[in-house]
């Protein structure tokens, strides 16, 4: 059993810990910070995995904005509590676990089995995943879309406001 | 990392699944939407393994551009889906699924 095995394990057992305790907090908070985890375990194995400006970018982007973005509305609403009765449809929750779990088994023993995925992998230079590296693909290849995420990103803040902002007019 | 990328690949399908047992066992629409975020991010842990089982290939590395990209939208559908969860609230006073029931016949 190697170190990379060990930390892989590792790993895997803290982000399948903090997913389960995400789905199952009863306070909204305690789940965004459960998340919060998973994603930082999560930017551990894109380092583990040569992806060094991913990880870095799933940290400042979604464990740090997009995660204090729902820590914010959390607070904001006030709704963290969520009641305990089962809901309008009784037999939803186990079915939804029995389905869920059958296909987490089926997954796990699909991607388990990829002949493709059995090599061990290949020796790397440094260089791979770096932003340099990144940057030449998305600056040459990929320019049109990354310039329409500009847009895509303008007109996401732009229905935000919108939506807020409608809703304030019809209560005045 | 010297581990096949099968595991991997796994650990990103059972994340996955929970991400789905997420979205159907909770009530309030904010968890959901978190649920929603972890299903995105499992899809990305897939892309980046794949990335890495193709390397050095210099193809591999728009597996790393995908998941940028993958990022940025995500980025982009919480901060309206956050505004859409706040103007239900507003309207309804709570954010369970269960009480927004308007469009049903």
């Amino acid at each position: 059993m190697t170190i990379d095995l060990v930390l892989f394990l590792g790993l895997t057992l803290i982000a399948v810990a903090a997913a389960i305790a995400m789905i199952v907090s009863r306070n909204a908070v305690y789940s965004a910070l459960f998340l919060v985890l998973n994603f930082l375990t999560v930017a551990t194995l894109y380092l583990l995995l040569n992806a060094a400006f991913i990880a870095v970018v799933q940290i400042t982007v979604y464990a740090g904005a997009i995660m204090v973005l729902f820590l914010f509305v959390i607070m904001l609403l006030g709704t963290e509590r969520e009641s305990l009765d089962g809901g309008r449809i009784r037999w939803q929750m186990p079915l939804a676990i029995v389905l869920g779990l059958g296909i987490a088994g089926e997954l796990a023993y699909v991607l388990m089995r990829n002949d493709a995925a059995q090599r061990p992998l290949a020796d790397l230079s440094a260089g791979f995943g770096s932003p340099a590296s990144i940057g030449r693909v998305l600056f040459s290849e990929y320019l049109v879309p990354f310039e329409v995420t500009s847009i895509l990103l303008l007109v996401a803040m732009i229905g935000a406001i919108v939506i807020t902002r409608m809703q304030r007019r019809e209560t005045k | 990392m010297n581990i096949p990328p099968a595991y991997v690949l796994t650990l990103s399908g059972v994340l996955f699944a929970f991400g789905i047992i997420g979205v159907l066992i909770r009530r309030n629409a904010i968890v959901i939407f978190m649920s929603i975020e972890l299903m995105l991010n499992s899809a990305n842990l897939a892309l980046i393994a794949s990335a890495r089982m193709l390397a050095p290939a210099q193809e591999a590395l728009r597996g790393h551009v995908f998941v940028f990209f993958v990022i940025a939208v995500a980025a982009a559908e919480v901060a309206v889906g956050l505004a859409l969860i706040v103007a239900v609230f507003r309207s309804k006073e709570s954010i369970d699924v269960d009480e927004v029931s308007s469009l049903r016949g």
